[in-house]
């Protein structure tokens, strides 16, 4: 198998290669054939890169440590879901991961515009299969997953070796979200080569309308969602699993999945711009360029050890190689952009300060500025070092600080973006929109602050969510509303159609409202707190904010592959008994019995207590750590809102309305048309 | 220039004139001298004078004990043999830390994992950790490639 998935590689070198030559060929030799060999040659290499990675799952199924991936990342005992994932568990096989899936993406995206953009898609083959050859080449050369294992003698030949057993996934991975975040996290990283590979095409063949935008607007909603839905898993699994309380540090790994989402999201806002009034050419090939580089360098930064980072990735010598492909992408792509500027140029003139394009362009102006400052945060030891000698980390005040203002003022532009008029917005719709949400926010915000929000960036997060809350309901009102009178439509019903009929306005409001809720969520972390209870003994009892707690039992038990120590907590709420929490802390078999704790977390809608036990060692007594830490599960919703409503806008408008048929146009149809 | 772009231009500048202030006042409050041990003797008088140091090295074999409400424990070059009646110092490249910090310790940090002490350093010669983090032992590196976050910042 380790030589079918060996030769699968150096065939997908060949058709890569192939599938470039036939298509630049044949596009300046107008020859059809030659062109449409280059696209079947594309669809070739992703039945090739298919055999290789199902090669590496067969391997890790069938339990070969001859195979020194295999034998690192798997064990006899891992359960057989963890077998899977262990395919991506480490840097060789996630990085035949990432190639999978471009090429299932490009075989997709090639055949599906097979008789279209006839100009432009040979360019789109020859891009794609470029990113492949490269990770190919990366797979047979620097990282090869199917390497045999094997000991080297000094100057004597390589003598092959199989370990009877593998050294198993490292418990921390040992977890179902685990399974499914890192591809997630790649779906979505990878995504952004598609609209790449139309943006380069579209200079090419100097066809600079919006058609590579429409083309690929599907291509990337899906993946700007899965990566945010992808970036909120990693942050669950971090909650639960790590057992520190919360969900996100600003480590360097984590960043590098923002980086690419945070340039992503201004691009799917400035698009819309040149579909509608023809300006921002430039900008938004420049956006998705500096995306897809965002993911390239995400990926190089996860797994070449660049910057220190507590993800102990392998260290590894593909940091060479992945910059030297970013410096050619992106000096590729300057040249191309500089050399075609002619054709770039804006069809209308800028709006007034107060209108819609404008909101955009401060919306990816401050989008930009916070990729910026993560990338300089994450990149601040090395360019210390560089710079004066010393290497210097930057920690959360500095992302905080400047990435929380940002946040707020994000959300501000969400609540009034939508509604404001192309060109320039009246005073009187101002007021129309605005008055009443503003005033309620504004008339919330006092309450607020007596219950307890005397958190200066807390209190005006949540007071801007029911702001822009609010202005998001009162759409979907106004617009049911006036759709059930013209159309006899009970009012339910009208909501469910008038989003069918224009999904990618109400879907957007949807992916608001999910952030409206995560933004809810999230300021319940200035409200975090945590105590420590060092040697606490069962029948101990102790009392934390509205809670009390009481240690009923300690305990030992086993589990498939490891043996945890246990602890069970009853917890009460002003003297009412809510839950029996156990959290446990195991140790796993295999070369090395690293520990690791199991917290147990009790949620409701308004706080979390988050329990976390860190063994004893006299089975009577263990420390403990409590957090409490409100309104964290209305993160998670918001990221299932948000979920839905990339749904909700990736699906085609329904032309024909409801009973009778008759189109409605809502009142400020014209105003808001196209808001995401 | 028109008078709309001025107003753009007007806007944005303000924008990032405040952005930049939050980063360096951020900046400031955060920045940490990432150093290994030796790094941080030949530092000198500014290794005291340092608000907030991180270094990094290995946890000696049955070094860590608890001493008091604090953990101390020793880090070193990696897979340094101690000799017999041994002081931790400069000429052996170890250093004696004591972690005085309110988080619990990561699952990750026993003998001889790689710990990262963020602290400063005192005079008596003694590293004031408040913050540790750690990554397993060298012979578990390849296991960890996904990535492991031990505790938080």
């Amino acid at each position: 198998m380790a030589q079918l998935g060996q030769f699968a590689l150096a065939l997908s070198l060949i058709v890569a290669f192939y599938a470039i030559v036939a298509s630049l060929i044949g596009i300046r030799a107008r020859n059809d054939k030659l062109i449409a060999s280059g696209r079947n040659a594309a669809i070739g290499n992703c039945i090739a890169v298919s055999t290789a990675i199902f090669s590496l799952a067969y391997l890790f199924l069938t339990n070969d440590f001859s195979v020194s991936y295999v034998a690192a990342h798997s064990s006899l005992d891992l359960p057989l879901h963890f077998k899977i994932s262990s395919v991506w568990g480490g840097q060789e096989g996630s990085l035949l991961f990432w190639s999978w899936i471009l090429t299932v993406y490009s075989a997709l995206v090639i055949f599906q515009n097979r008789n279209k953009h006839r100009a432009m898609m040979p360019y789109v083959t020859a891009v794609l299969m470029g990113t492949s050859l490269f990770f190919t080449a990366m797979h047979l050369f620097v990282a090869n997953p199917f390497k045999l294992g094997g000991i080297q003698m000094p100057g004597g030949p390589l003598s092959l070796f199989r370990p009877s057993d593998g050294a198993g996934l490292n418990p921390l991975l040992q977890d179902t979200l685990m399974v499914i975040h890192p591809p997630m996290l790649y779906i979505g990283m990878v995504g952004f080569a598609v609209p790449y590979a139309f943006a380069i095409a579209a200079l090419m063949s100097r066809q600079l309308g919006d058609t590579w935008i429409r083309t690929t607007r599907r291509w990337t909603m899906v993946t700007w969602g899965v990566l945010a839905i992808g970036i909120l898993l990693g942050g669950n699994w971090a909650y639960h699993e790590l057992g520190w309380g919360g969900f996100w540090a600003w480590d360097p790994v984590e960043n590098a999945s923002l980086m690419p989402w945070l340039i992503g999201t201004a691009y799917l806002h400035s698009v819309m711009v040149q579909e509608k009034k023809g300006m921002l050419k430039i900008w938004n090939v420049v956006l998705i360029v500096a995306a897809y580089t965002m993911s390239i360098f995400g990926t190089m930064i996860t797994r070449s050890g660049l910057i220190d980072s507590v993800h102990a990735f392998a260290k590894s010598d593909i940091g060479g190689y992945f910059m030297a492909f970013i410096v050619v992408t992106v000096a590729g792509a300057a040249y191309l952009i500089v050399d075609r500027l002619p054709y770039l140029k804006p069809e209308s003139q800028m709006g007034s300060i107060v209108s819609r394009e404008s909101s955009f362009l401060f919306n990816n102006l401050v989008l930009l500025v916070s990729c910026f400052a993560v990338l300089w945060g994450t990149m601040f030891p090395v360019i210390s070092e560089w710079y004066n000698g010393n290497k210097i980390t930057v920690g959360a005040p500095f992302f905080n600080g400047v990435n929380v203002p940002i946040a707020i003022f994000l959300l501000f532009l969400t609540g009034v973006g939508p509604l404001l008029a192309w060109r320039k917005a009246s005073t009187n719709s101002l007021k129309r929109n605005f008055l009443v949400p503003a005033g309620i926010a504004l008339a919330s915000g006092v309450p607020l602050y007596f219950l307890g929000v005397n958190h200066l960036y807390a209190w005006l997060s949540i007071v801007m969510s029911i702001f822009v809350g609010i202005t998001i309901i009162r759409e979907f009102y106004k617009g049911a509303q006036a759709r059930a009178y013209g159309t006899g439509e009970r009012f339910h019903e009208a909501i469910v159609n008038l989003t069918l009929r224009n999904t990618r306005r109400y879907g957007g409001y949807v992916i608001h409202f999910g952030f409206v809720l995560l933004f809810i969520g999230w300021s319940g972390q200035a409200f975090s707190e945590k105590i420590r209870l060092p040697e606490s003994k069962v029948g101990q009892a102790f009392q934390f904010h509205q809670y009390q707690m009481r240690v009923e039992e300690m305990g030992v038990r086993n589990g498939p592959n490891y043996a945890a120590q246990f602890a069970s907590v009853s917890l009460y709420e002003y003297g009412k008994k809510l839950a029996i929490m156990s959290p446990e802390w195991r140790k796993y078999g295999g070369r090395d019995q690293q520990g690791t704790t199991e917290v147990a977390i009790h949620s409701t809608l308004k706080a979390d207590v988050y329990l976390v036990f860190q063994g004893s060692t006299d089975g009577v007594s263990g420390d403990f750590t409590i957090y409490y830490n409100p309104l964290v599960m209305w993160v998670w919703i918001g990221g299932a809102v948000l979920g839905i409503g990339t749904v909700i806008a990736l699906l085609p408008n329904r032309q024909t309305s409801g009973k009778k048929s008759v189109p409605v146009k809502a009142k400020e149809g014209e105003e808001v048309e196209h808001a995401v | 220039m028109k008078s709309k772009q001025l107003k753009f231009l007007i806007a944005s500048v303000l924008i990032l004139v405040a952005l930049a202030y939050f980063g360096y006042q951020g900046i400031n409050e955060s920045m940490s001298y990432f150093q290994t041990i030796p790094q941080l003797y030949a530092s000198g008088e500014q290794a005291y004078a340092r608000k907030s140091i991180k270094v990094q090295g290995e946890v000696l074999k049955g070094s860590i004990r608890r001493e008091g409400g604090a953990t101390v424990f020793t880090i070193g070059p990696k897979d340094f043999k101690a000799p017999d009646s041994f002081v931790p110092g400069r000429e052996t490249e170890t250093l004696r830390i004591e972690y005085v910090g309110k988080d619990a310790l990561p699952d990750t940090f026993r003998d001889f994992a790689s710990a990262t002490v963020t602290g400063k350093l005192r005079r008596d010669g003694v590293f004031e950790g408040t913050f540790i983090q750690a990554q397993c032992a060298s012979k578990y590196e390849r296991e960890e490639a996904a990535g492991i976050t031990a505790s938080n910042q």
